[in-house]
């Protein structure tokens, strides 16, 4: 399991880090900065509800 | 998944509803899913209509989330997009679409809401309401024709309409009623801020007086005439007065509605009839992070998160949970990111930081913390969210405030 950013479509809006604070964090360029790219499986949800929160659909999951 | 429920029926064409399909197939289930929506176009995303969309370096088009291919083949959705729901009958678990009849064994009612009619103003070219992707993109076109903007009311729609006209170096001025912006959402105490951040854009920004009269000539609107007596020539008037639930079609469902029309609903968001769920702007539920306060939220994510969650609660009642939501909007003004966590109704809105350009407010309610609002706070804000969700005591937002500042010297 693998968490990709489109920092091009990033606008730092923050759910993912509401969604997992220590996987994802809005850094000092404005942009979501990604902590672990490839958390552990038992995280699917928290990383499916961060996906699935981000306002601009900048993130995907990959298998 | 235990359910032998075989058809799945979503109104509105929104995002609540999309997420609703979405969750709905992501959850295995394998019946019909039907999804009305009463414009032509398959569900696109509404905040970059009053941002990205009036930017005069930005494609005029709006694509939607999905293409209809996509819906068809890929989510095997029934789409009937371009005619709205006109009737709902409970007893028979029958939504009415004009003279056709769409049968369900459930039903997640998503058809959001409506721009407010403003009776001085109707029929009159030029001036529009900023809902749908046609509203957005005929005022991108008066903007892209340089015309002088009026913009009537200074909540997030007229805000948004005000930066994007001074991003264009074109005069524009804001009438609002209240004294100041945003009232309703940010609290009156910490609006002053949002003043000042469109004054020194350049917006004329005139609080405390509405529109008495709007003049016309042949080809449209010409200007309008306030309270106060002055006149304000303008060819594009943008109206952003708020929206009501789209609920005409419910009226005699004998499903229980809000005063302003919108659907009641429990915590998981069923309503009282058997199989019926709401989700999104249309929906009136209890917020359980906040004392079971009963709001109507016009959000990004409630409406996301909503929408799937009553898809997933629909098809399987059995593990239906109490929402946690923590409503949160972004707006951006002139240049500026406009962040608010939580909610404003509370004891005590303190300020901490007034600087405009890094404004900081926290909400106490009782002494817990139940709202944030930023001004260029992209790294604080769900900082706060977390001490608001976990209902933690005032004082812990306030030393999180410090430990921000700390850091950032």
């Amino acid at each position: 399991m693998r968490i990709v950013a489109d920092i091009g479509q990033c606008e730092g809006l923050g759910m993912c880090e509401a969604m997992a604070p220590d996987i994802f964090e809005v850094g000092p360029e404005g942009h979501v900065v990604i902590h672990d790219a490839s958390p552990d499986e038992s995280r699917r949800q928290d990383l499916q509800a961060a996906v699935d929160a981000c306002p601009v659909l900048a993130l995907t999951m990959q298998d | 998944m235990t359910t032998d429920l075989r058809r799945l029926v979503v109104v509105g064409a929104s995002l609540a509803g999309l997420r609703a399909v979405e969750a709905a197939r992501r959850a295995g289930f394998t019946g019909s899913i039907t999804l009305i929506g009463a414009e032509r176009s398959a569900p696109y995303d509404r905040p970059p209509l009053s941002k990205a969309l009036l930017r005069a370096d930005a494609p005029a088009s709006v694509s939607p989330f999905h293409t209809e291919e996509h819906l068809r083949t890929e989510l095997g959705v029934d789409l009937r997009c371009g005619a709205p729901a006109t009737g709902l009958d409970i007893d028979h678990r029958r939504v009415l679409v004009g003279a056709d009849r769409v049968d369900y064994d459930g039903l997640i009612i998503a058809t959001g809401a409506a721009a407010n009619a403003w009776p001085l103003g109707a029929g009159v070219p030029g001036v529009h309401p900023l809902r749908t992707a046609v509203d957005a993109l005929a005022i991108r076109a008066a903007l892209d024709a340089g015309k002088r903007v009026a913009v009537i009311g200074a909540g997030f729609i007229g805000s948004e309409v005000a930066s994007a006209a001074r991003a264009r170096d074109l005069p524009v001025t804001v009438i609002e009623a209240a004294p100041q912006p945003l009232t309703r959402s940010v609290g009156p105490s910490v609006a002053d801020v949002l003043t000042g951040l469109h004054r020194s854009a350049g917006v004329d920004l005139r609080v405390g007086t509405q529109v008495t009269e709007v003049h016309q000539n042949a080809s449209g609107v010409t200007g309008l005439t306030l309270g106060d007596g002055n006149y304000l020539p303008a060819e594009l008037v943008v109206l952003g007065i708020g929206a009501r639930p789209a609920t005409g079609w419910l009226r005699d469902s004998g499903l229980a509605l809000h005063r302003d029309g919108g659907v009641l609903v429990d915590a998981t968001l069923a309503t009282r009839a058997p199989g019926v769920y709401a989700a999104g702007d249309v929906a009136h539920a209890p917020l359980s992070v906040f004392d079971d306060e009963v709001v109507r939220l016009e959000h990004w994510t409630s409406a996301a998160e909503q929408g799937a969650a009553a898809a997933r609660h629909l098809l399987d009642p059995d593990t239906a949970r109490p929402l946690q939501t923590v409503p949160y909007f972004w707006s951006d003004w002139h240049g500026h990111r406009l962040q608010f966590v939580g909610v404003p109704t509370a004891d005590e809105a303190r300020v901490i930081r007034p600087e405009p350009e890094q404004f900081l407010a926290l909400y106490r309610r009782g002494d817990r913390v139940v709202g944030a609002f930023t001004v260029n706070g992209q790294r604080e804000i769900m900082r706060y969210r977390r001490h608001i969700v976990g209902h933690a005591p005032f004082e812990d937002a306030l030393a999180e405030a410090g430990a921000h500042d700390r850091a950032a010297v």
